[in-house]
């Protein structure tokens, strides 16, 4: 029952693929505009620390975003479809606090990867369950899943820590692929460009899109706008796991405070790559620069021995920035139409 | 009537003066225009103390416009506004109220967190000592207001707390507080219960006896006659007929409201039918709709007639996987199909262009391109990666033969207007290469150039053999467009037209409940 052929004289005109040409589009992004920022921290960085430009130091200040960044990818899209993640953090205790168990039963470093993997698997089952089956919103699910993952650490460890891991599990978070290029870095990029094809050149990306900008509509076309939640949900907690197996093997210990605090900056991260907090919109490229952006800022004022708490307030300041940027630009647009 | 009259006698003698007497409120050629749509063209309307007027006509005849223009939230382009012979204008909704004009819609704005007692004095309470809120007499008056309507409702309740009927109670009181002399009640007993319609009735009656003017609203000819002392008719925009009740019979009324010459143009169809292509059985769900059983075949186009909220699109969105049925079956060409999820519905051929094109519609956000390709991805991509060439081919197609009109393809479809928007909805559906292509108020809200390309683009894809369902609650767009019509009401079936039968009187009397006149 195909509709084919019409009257040609009913046909009406023909639209062109595109208005702005990518380049022109390019032009007014965000992700250049990032991509500026990004050059210019660089360039004050060389300038404020006379070590910045020295290649070993900056292969060690990559490691301030690939553990985080590789969460990034994964709440990006989270955050596109109008969810959020923050049990990320305390997805990464509860994967390193399993691992650091399993060494105590004597595992070997692949089945601490599995186990690592798995945790953070179901950690994410979990949280896609209570908002995809249950319908709670996925902002006060996570908070309690912060408390609840992290809370288990706390019960299982005390104030102790687990060490002890096997020696080739450290190739994880210290190991050289080659010259100054970490496997985490070489990690990071791997992730990138897939979570960037995933998310740019897929139905799949497509379906994440739709459901940020149109929940209701995304299911009356025929999306299965539960499934790929709970997809999204999945593939964050599997990046928490990835990310507890980095971080777990970088220090060689597991204390319950690992990574705390780290879904905030995850979640900066991701809002200052250009996504919309309220989903919809954002994509990886500006994930990627922003995550550049936030490990060269913060390395910039450990070179300059700027105390912890500065770079926090720093970090706090940058988000709110970026969050009021757009509305301010377009409260002076409107004004200068008007 | 006289009945009526002798109970205002006695409740209220100086009243007497009033009937016949002068209109307290009185519109005099009332003209309002929305981009495209000219919504009110000169209308008079009066309103009598001590009187309930029914405004009657179609969904669309400008009876909600009216109803702002009292409120003082649309400002009319011409004409005049009379409260007790002074010439008004209500620029704000506060000068309405100044102006002693009140209204309760069929969703009351009221606050649901707020006690029955601070709803009903919500911006002039009671004030205290230091300019405080009195509570006291805030909830000494409310009391009082609460008792003249004969409402048993504790002034100290959270309103969330209440049903719908006894918010419509609150609204009152408020509307009584506020000393308003013309009360508007746009369809007060749409929502409500048998139980609940009678109370509403006894209280119009009070209102009347504390000589309110009353612009009662409503579809349902039972009331109308039940309780309004005098009528006035929109259609179109304009007013086409206004006095008392007692001269008119409910087939005169219907006339009024549906007899125009046929301005729209409707396109020429010589309906090809084929074979059944979609068969509903005993389709029912616990509270919208029951026993909903029909046929339909190929080239088909199934008019849906019925008043809001008779389960029409309720019913449609079942048929679509959204709701689930209680019982009931389907067959497609003949086959047991199950329908669980809209995805389901668009594998086996049937899709759904909704009504609330807002939200439910477009995905505003996103490119056109990408609104047509939707739920047809896997057309255009191979192995789940997109294909943007082909994506924007079939963008192409579709848009073309629907003569969408936008600047390019990879334009926000929030950007283009509500007819083009439609287009693109169903370019969507089109591109699934459907069986059954079900339209919900398909050209609700949409300029008449559009409205005129969708009815268009119906008659070809029913020539091409698909099978059309279209829901509407506009008379000429049902009689225009169908071959056939099923009325719903309540729910339920309640008749089936078609030729001859299928006449806008038979239509209107089905969807009200009204008996068949024997002539």
């Amino acid at each position: 029952m195909t509709v084919t052929s019409l009257d040609p004289q009913t046909l009406g005109r023909v639209l062109p693929n595109r208005l702005k040409s990518p380049v022109r589009r390019f032009l007014t992004s965000w992700e250049l505009l990032l991509l500026v920022v990004a050059v210019m921290v660089f360039i004050t960085n060389s300038f404020a620390s006379p070590y910045f430009l020295d290649p070993w130091n900056l292969s060690d200040a990559t490691f301030n975003f690939t553990e985080k960044a590789m969460i990034a990818f994964a709440m990006g899209l989270l955050i596109i479809s109008g969810e959020i993640d923050l049990s990320v953090a305390s997805i990464i205790a509860l994967a390193s606090t399993a691992m650091g168990a399993a060494v105590q039963m004597g595992a070997d470093t692949p089945t601490l990867v599995l186990v690592g993997l798995t945790v953070g698997l179901l950690c994410g089952a979990f949280n896609g369950f209570l908002v995809t089956g249950m319908g709670l919103p996925s902002i006060v699910v996570t908070i309690g899943t912060m408390s609840l993952f992290r809370g288990i650490s706390y019960i299982v460890l005390g104030d102790k820590a687990y060490t002890g891991y096997p020696s080739d599990f450290a190739f994880f978070g210290q190991g050289y692929v080659g010259w100054v290029i970490s496997f985490e870095m070489v990690l990071f990029a791997a992730l990138a460009v897939i979570f960037a094809i995933l998310l740019h050149a897929t139905n799949f990306g497509r379906m994440v899109y739709a459901i940020g900008n149109n929940p209701v509509g995304s299911l009356f076309s025929g999306i299965r706008v539960p499934r790929v939640k709970f997809t999204l949900f999945l593939l964050t907690g599997l990046m928490s796991g990835v990310a507890a197996i980095c971080l777990t093997s970088r220090l060689g210990a597991t204390r319950p405070s690992i990574a705390f605090g780290w879904e905030l900056e995850v979640v900066t991260m991701v809002v200052l790559g250009g996504v919309n907090i309220l989903g919809g919109s954002g994509s990886i490229p500006g994930v990627v620069i922003a995550a550049f952006v936030m490990g060269m800022v913060t390395f910039g004022f450990g070179l300059l021995n700027v105390p912890g708490i500065v770079m926090s307030i720093f970090i706090g300041l940058l988000l709110i920035l970026v969050i009021a940027l757009p509305r301010l630009v377009g409260r002076y647009l409107a004004r200068r139409k008007a | 009537m006289v009945v009526l009259a002798q109970l205002q006698d006695r409740e209220d003698v100086h009243l007497q003066s009033h009937i016949d007497g002068a209109p307290i409120l009185s519109l005099k050629g009332i003209s309002k225009s929305f981009p495209g749509v000219k919504a009110l063209s000169g209308v008079d309307l009066d309103l009598y103390p001590g009187e309930v007027t029914a405004l009657v006509g179609e969904n669309g005849a400008g009876k909600s416009t009216i109803v702002k223009i009292l409120t003082g939230i649309y400002q009319p382009e011409e004409g005049t506004i009379t409260v007790s012979g002074e010439p008004l204008n209500f620029p704000t909704a506060q000068d309405a109220g100044k102006a002693g004009v009140t209204a309760i819609h069929q969703e009351t704005v009221l606050f649901d967190e707020l006690t029955v007692a601070e709803n009903i004095f919500i911006g002039h309470a009671p004030r205290g000592r230091f300019g405080l809120i009195d509570k006291k007499t805030l909830r000494r008056r409310a009391k009082e207001l609460l008792d003249r309507i004969g409402a048993q409702i504790d002034p100290d309740v959270t309103l969330k707390d209440l049903g719908i009927a006894n918010k419509h109670l609150v609204a009152i009181a408020r509307a009584l507080s506020i000393d308003a002399k013309i009360v508007i009640m746009d369809e007060p007993t749409a929502s409500l219960s048998y139980k609940e319609i009678e109370e509403t009735y006894e209280l119009v009656e009070r209102l009347k006896a504390e000589g309110k003017a009353i612009l009662f609203i409503s579809h349902k000819f039972d009331e109308i006659f039940r309780i309004a002392d005098r009528y006035t008719v929109f259609r179109d925009g304009e007013k086409v007929g206004a006095g008392k009740i007692a001269d008119v019979n409910e087939q005169s009324l219907v006339k009024m409201m549906v007899g125009r010459a046929v301005d729209q143009v409707f396109p020429n169809r010589a309906p090809d039918l084929g074979e059944e292509v979609l068969k509903v059985v005993g389709y029912s769900h616990p509270t919208e709709f029951e026993d909903i059983g029909f046929s339909l075949r190929a080239g088909e186009i199934l008019g849906f007639y019925g008043l809001v909220g008779a389960g029409r699109s309720e019913f449609m969105q079942a048929l679509f996987g959204i709701t689930k049925p209680s019982k009931g079956a389907i067959r497609i060409d003949g086959k047991v199909a199950v329908v669980r999820s809209p995805n389901e519905a668009i594998h086996r051929g049937i899709v759904y262009v909704p009504e609330d094109r807002g939200k439910q519609g477009a995905i505003k956000g996103l490119p056109i391109f990408q609104n047509v390709t939707l739920a047809s991805l896997s057309q255009t991509s191979r192995k789940g990666f997109l294909k943007l060439a082909q994506e924007f081919e079939m963008a192409r197609e579709y848009t073309q033969r629907l003569d969408l009109r936008a600047a390019a393809l990879d334009q926000d479809i929030g950007e283009l207007s509500g007819g083009n928007q439609q287009k693109v909805v169903i370019a969507k559906w089109l591109a699934t290469k459907p069986r059954v292509i079900i339209l919900d108020e398909p050209t609700k809200g949409i300029d008449i150039g559009s409205k005129a390309a969708v009815h268009e683009f119906m008659a070809e894809l029913a020539a091409q053999g698909l099978a059309v369902i279209m829901v509407s609650s506009e008379i000429p767009e049902v009689l225009g467009m169908s071959d056939r019509v099923i009325v719903m009401r309540e729910g339920r079936i309640v008749a089936e037209y078609e030729g001859e039968a299928l006449t806008p009187e038979s239509l209107v009397r089905a969807a009200a409940g009204i008996e068949e006149a024997r002539a």
